[in-house]
């Protein structure tokens, strides 16, 4: 398993254009349709934003882990870090937006410096969904996190964990070795101070991303197993499990074309393209600011380094009106986000 | 090989068995499509069971589409390889138990 990201290593997947070129040629050139194909087919082109309801905020590409299908290249060698300035700009957004969820990821958003003074602001503007993305093992990486469940509970934080499989096994081959056992033991403390029990208002999801070169299956299902093999192995109660289909870019679509499943792995989401989904897929209702304060459809148009196509571009001239015109900027990654019962930070959408 | 007996490409063609026979197929889309809907047997269950009648039938399409099915459920390979047994000791199963004609006929035949 690597150790460094992509970018490190001088991949050529570590480019955004490079990925887009790969996306938009090869199988998309004759044999399978373009995602924008497919939207004009439905009357969906250009893609127009509904209500913007999330607010996600990337507080950075470090992360303590390298995990080998990460969308976003992290790990502990990105210095990308949002500043303080950057953060007070999402203040003063956050105070007027319409948004009901904010949503804080990284990288392990918890290794930015001003993390904790960041939350305590944010949290005093009343927000109803106040989400933070943690991998778990940040918690127990250093003695200074030991505290943050105790953090997270006093600011009523939603935490969102990623866990691959309820086996050490296919965990650890994903998310870097020991990741299992450290990742249950932060389960057992967050159960411990009430995350995720039954009838607690302190909530815990899960985020199930596949092991490899297939699809999700039923998230209610997948739920089902998960919420048995947990509670039967380690005690461990959680709310919700989102499963989230794996989007062809970055260190991901670098792992398709090593393991030679690009090709089939793309046939799967074009026969897997639901135009249901298209209704509610998350770039609709979602906005994404990078750590350097610029505006994307979602995450993953940020590390396609696809801005916003509007006038406004850059969280320190937000105007939420203005945004709501835009058209939003597809590619064929967004195949990912429209296969079978869709798919979104926030799990299946149809 | 370059150009092998079995393409995997080719199970993406198999719905188009019903462009020669539209009627037939579609029965059998129809029916196929039903039996692995959740019954009294679970969506997982039967998913075993197929990946373990693939390896019997020796089908690489079935193989191929049966152990990514697993993977999509979150089926474990113990599992998987756990299915693939069964199936092999039924298989194995079936041939020795002819073993009892061979005896009979042997001790028919013999003083």
């Amino acid at each position: 398993m690597a150790t460094k990201s992509l970018l490190a290593r001088q991949k050529l997947m570590a480019k955004a254009e490079e990925q887009l070129k790969y996306l938009s040629g090869g199988i998309f050139k004759d044999e399978l349709p373009t995602f924008k194909h497919q939207l004009k087919n439905i009357e969906e082109f250009p893609l127009q934003p509904k209500s913007l309801e999330i607010l996600q905020l990337n507080l950075g590409y470090m992360c303590n882990q390298v995990c080998e299908h990460c969308h976003v290249d992290a790990g502990p060698d990105r210095k990308e870090i949002m500043t303080k300035e950057t953060m007070m700009q999402c203040l003063e957004v956050i105070k007027t937006t319409k948004a009901h969820t904010l949503d804080l990821t990284g990288g392990a958003p918890e290794m930015n410096p001003n993390f904790r003074w960041f939350v305590e602001e944010a949290a005093l503007l009343g927000v109803k969904d106040f989400i933070v993305r943690s991998n778990l093992t940040i918690i127990r990486a250093n003695k200074k996190f030991y505290d943050l469940p105790e953090f997270f509970k006093t600011h009523n934080v939603h935490v969102v964990s990623s866990m691959p499989h309820w086996t050490k096994g296919k965990t650890d081959k994903q998310r870097g070795s020991g990741v299992f056992d450290t990742s249950i033991k932060v389960l057992q403390d967050l159960n411990a101070i009430g995350y995720g029990m039954p009838n607690s208002k302190l909530k815990l999801d899960l985020v199930y991303n596949p092991s490899g070169a297939f699809l999700p299956s039923s998230q209610e299902a997948l739920e089902m197993d998960f919420k048995q093999a947990l509670r039967d192995d380690f005690n461990i109660e959680f709310n919700h499990l989102f499963t989230i289909t794996n989007l062809p870019i970055s260190r991901y679509l670098d792992y398709l074309i090593a393991s030679d499943n690009y090709e089939d792995y793309m046939y799967k989401l074009v026969e897997a393209y639901n135009p249901a989904a298209v209704k509610n897929v998350m770039c609709r209702n979602t906005l994404s600011v990078s750590w350097d304060g610029w505006l994307y459809d979602c995450d993953f148009n940020q590390m396609l380094e696809m801005k916003v196509q509007s006038p406004i571009q850059h969280i320190k001239d937000y105007n939420e009106e203005q945004l709501q015109k835009r058209h939003i900027r597809v590619s064929q990654h967004c195949y990912g986000c429209t296969a079978g019962a869709g798919s979104s930070c926030q799990g299946s959408v149809v | 090989m370059s150009d092998p007996y079995y393409d995997p490409k080719d199970l993406r063609k198999f719905p188009k068995i019903t462009e020669w026979s539209s009627e037939l197929g579609d029965k059998f889309f129809d029916y196929y499509g039903k039996v692995f809907e959740k019954g009294a047997l679970s969506e997982r269950e039967k998913s075993l069971i197929a990946l373990a009648v693939s390896h019997v039938v020796k089908c690489p399409y079935c193989i191929d589409a049966y152990t990514q099915d697993g993977l999509q459920r979150g089926i474990t390979k113990e599992e998987m390889m756990e299915a693939v047994h069964a199936g092999a000791a039924i298989e194995s199963g079936a041939t020795l138990v002819h073993a009892t004609q061979m005896m009979k006929k042997y001790d028919k035949l013999s003083h």
